[in-house]
């Protein structure tokens, strides 16, 4: 359209402010994309505790980046350097401390917001047709926030960072034939080295960040082209009033951002009791052996991931070895998360919501809460946390036999899916939304 | 704090499962199947019992002795460099008394707490060299260090001529034998499997000593010296830390005074939402 055609922006209530924005929409999409988005984008009214996890997630990334940048400002990502220059950080740069202490917090933060905003789709069934593809990207920016996280966490150059990165690094070297290059390959080096450090600091700040906010764009793209699921699990798209305006929506702002702010606030209360209170969260959000330099001579004791990550971590270790090789558990460990990429497919239930739906989805999503949990917790714990058995079951490790039986139904729970979800008694789903 | 992190964690679990019932029921099966499994997870916690350490992190006179002693005690070996002797102005001392009293090795308060001993020269002392103490209480905790600088016991075997039952054959003589004076492990041979090398575990709870040369210091002023220094170290750590609690309140009071209205604002605009 020519710039001339465009009509006027009016109503802010100033000729200059008018003017201003009418001179920017006649060069820039700026009203269409504000209403496309926000003002007249209409979600469903029936939002509930679920879905504030979405918005605090992309809270969580904006202080991501934000603390990340000042913390570049003064780390040194060199092996010599590194552990000294977050301390640098903690003791000498003026706030500093706080800084370091939101984005510590923040990872963790960020994989919380996730796995609840991921529950929430599996909760309601927000992952299926015409979602697909919203899941997709939502699950590729997942697989990115692991590699980010990953990246991260070695820059401190703890023992923790070190051997944690050796631990995840030589997972790759158990795959058969490409193996031991590949882990080459990764490390720039033959054992985890400055080469090593330099190639994870610029992954970290640069490539995976770049490519997390173009999925982030195209998450919300495609959410804004299909339009919000709700916790009826029906589309408020099919009933309309006159003007074309779903009867259950309503503009995403100013209602939901209203909402959000609330949301907000209550986890800011949240944030900054761990910050200011609690940065190290008892060893899980900070661990205590990272506050050790980084010794490539001195293997630690226990060796454990970050909590994000000891659900997969503990399929890792569940899975024995074949022929003396760690593969089938690295093959395992894989398929756990990729598996998920499969759910708008696996789901072949008659309703979305599990409002309406029947026993079997509920035991199944019930059990796989709980194994996911059990995993979670096992993963940060040695083996031998809950002991031997004794008996006849001899000196086998509780843990290891748990985790084993929770690796079953954790596949089980997908594998299953395409059965139960169909034979499921469903109840009809309502016309228009509840609350 | 293991059971706070374990009390939190649950929470956690309740607070993401709240409007589902039949989430409940699976955040209560979780717990109930740790708390069957765990009484072994208990009894092998019992092996590395801590002694809890008396430390207050705001008393300054604490600190100031517990500066001292680190002064004079550990800075002869181990350094601590990423602290800054000014920074110490903090606790309360001038600068002409951190350098009269306190710097040994350099004159400008500006400088780090390094010490002279190279790396290099410490492994052919001591057989290890001794870490740096910045951070130790960190990643130790003030219980284990306090329980360690109190477990030092002659022992004619180690060539230091001094043995830790919290970490066995440790290279690291006792650094204040002279304040606590010689003491000798008597049970040892029947407590020798409770110990772990490594340092991560050491049956401090059951083991008695018994004193051959008394020090300068009786048990209960030894005892006191040692928590002003672990109050000190906790302090070198993380020195903003007291400061960080400050900021937080008001953070917290901030974010508590926005919560209502918040609420009220998301009311307002909802009010024609039916």
């Amino acid at each position: 359209m020519a710039a001339a055609e465009k009509p006027p922006v009016t109503g802010t209530g100033s000729t200059a402010l008018d003017g201003l924005l009418t001179w920017i929409d006649q060069r820039f999409p700026l009203i269409s994309t504000w209403k496309a988005h926000l003002t007249e984008y209409y979600a469903p009214k029936n939002f509930n505790f679920w879905y504030y996890f979405g918005s605090l997630a992309l809270l969580v990334l904006a202080i991501q980046i934000v603390s990340g940048i000042f913390l570049t400002m003064n780390y040194k990502p060199d092996a010599n350097l590194a552990f000294a220059s977050v301390e640098y950080i903690m003791r000498e740069v003026p706030g500093g401390w706080i800084i370091r202490y939101m984005h510590s917090t923040g990872a963790s933060a960020f994989f919380i917001c996730v796995y609840l905003h991921m529950f929430r789709a599996l909760l309601y069934g927000s992952y299926r047709a015409p979602r697909e593809l919203l899941w997709i990207f939502g699950m590729l920016i997942y697989l990115c926030l692991m590699g980010e996280a990953f990246f991260g966490y070695l820059l401190p150059w703890g023992q923790m960072s070190y051997w944690g990165a050796q631990v995840i690094i030589n997972l790759f070297s158990a795959i058969p034939l490409i193996g031991p290059d590949l882990s080459l390959w990764i490390r720039g080096d033959y054992v985890i080295s400055d080469a090593t450090l330099n190639r994870f600091f610029a992954l970290h700040v640069i490539a995976i960040p770049l490519l997390l906010l173009g999925l982030v764009v195209a998450h919300l793209l495609a959410l804004h082209e299909v339009g919000s699921n709700n916790p009826d699990g029906i589309e408020i798209a099919k009933r309309k009033d006159a003007k074309g305006i779903p009867l259950d929506g309503i503009p995403f702002h100013p209602y939901y951002t209203v909402k959000d702010i609330l949301g907000v606030v209550v986890f800011m209360l949240v944030f900054v009791v761990v910050v200011f209170f609690a940065p190290e969260m008892g060893g899980y959000f900070l661990e205590y052996n990272n506050f050790v330099p980084a010794d490539p001579l001195q293997t630690p004791a226990h060796i454990a991931p970050v909590w994000y990550f000891t659900p997969y971590y503990s399929i890792l270790r569940a899975v024995p070895p074949l022929f003396n090789s760690q593969f089938p558990g690295v093959v395992a460990m894989g398929v756990s998360v990729m598996i998920l990429f499969l759910l708008p497919w696996l789901d072949r239930g008659a309703v979305k919501s599990i409002r309406y739906r029947g026993i079997y989805f509920k035991v199944a999503l019930t059990a796989f809460v709980i194994v996911f949990l059990v995993l979670g917790y096992l993963g940060t714990e040695p083996i031998t946390v809950w002991g031997q058995f004794g008996g006849w079951l001899g000196d086998a490790d509780r843990a290891t036999v748990i985790s084993r039986i929770c690796t079953v139904i954790y596949f089980l729970f997908f594998i299953l899916m395409p059965w139960y979800t169909k034979v499921d008694k469903t109840k009809p789903e309502p016309a228009r939304v509840t609350h | 704090m293991k059971n706070l992190s374990a009390l939190l964690r649950a929470a956690l679990a309740l607070l993401s499962v709240s409007p589902a019932a039949l989430l409940a029921s699976s955040a209560l099966l979780f717990a109930a199947s740790a708390a069957l499994l765990s009484p072994t997870a208990k009894a092998s916690e019992a092996g590395r019992r801590l002694d809890s350490a008396p430390i207050k992190p705001t008393d300054v006179v604490s600190l100031q002795a517990g500066a001292r002693t680190f002064a004079n005690y550990c800075l002869n070996c181990h350094s601590a460099s990423l602290m800054r002797w000014n920074r110490l102005l903090e606790l309360g001392l001038t600068e002409s008394q951190i350098k009269d009293n306190l710097m040994f090795g350099s004159d400008k308060v500006g400088d780090l707490m390094t010490v002279a001993m190279t790396r290099k020269e410490a492994r052919e002392w001591f057989g290890a060299a001794p870490p740096d103490l910045s951070v130790i209480a960190r990643s130790r905790g003030a219980d284990w260090l306090y329980t360690y600088l109190r477990s030092f016991y002659r022992d004619p075997v180690r060539p230091s001529g001094w043995n830790n039952a919290l970490y066995e054959n440790v290279a690291m003589p006792n650094p204040m034998w002279q304040l606590q004076g010689e003491r000798v492990r008597v049970e040892r041979a029947a407590l020798r499997g409770a110990a772990e090398a490594g340092g991560h575990a050491g049956a401090a709870k059951t083991i008695k000593y018994e004193t051959v040369r008394p020090g300068t210091l009786n048990p209960v002023q030894y005892d006191e010296t040692v928590r002003d220094l672990v109050n000190f170290l906790v302090y070198v750590g993380e020195p903003a830390a007291i400061t960080r609690k400050q900021i937080g309140v008001f953070a917290l009071l901030y974010l508590l005074a926005m919560w209502p209205l918040a609420w009220l604002l998301k009311r307002e605009f909802w009010k024609d939402v039916h």
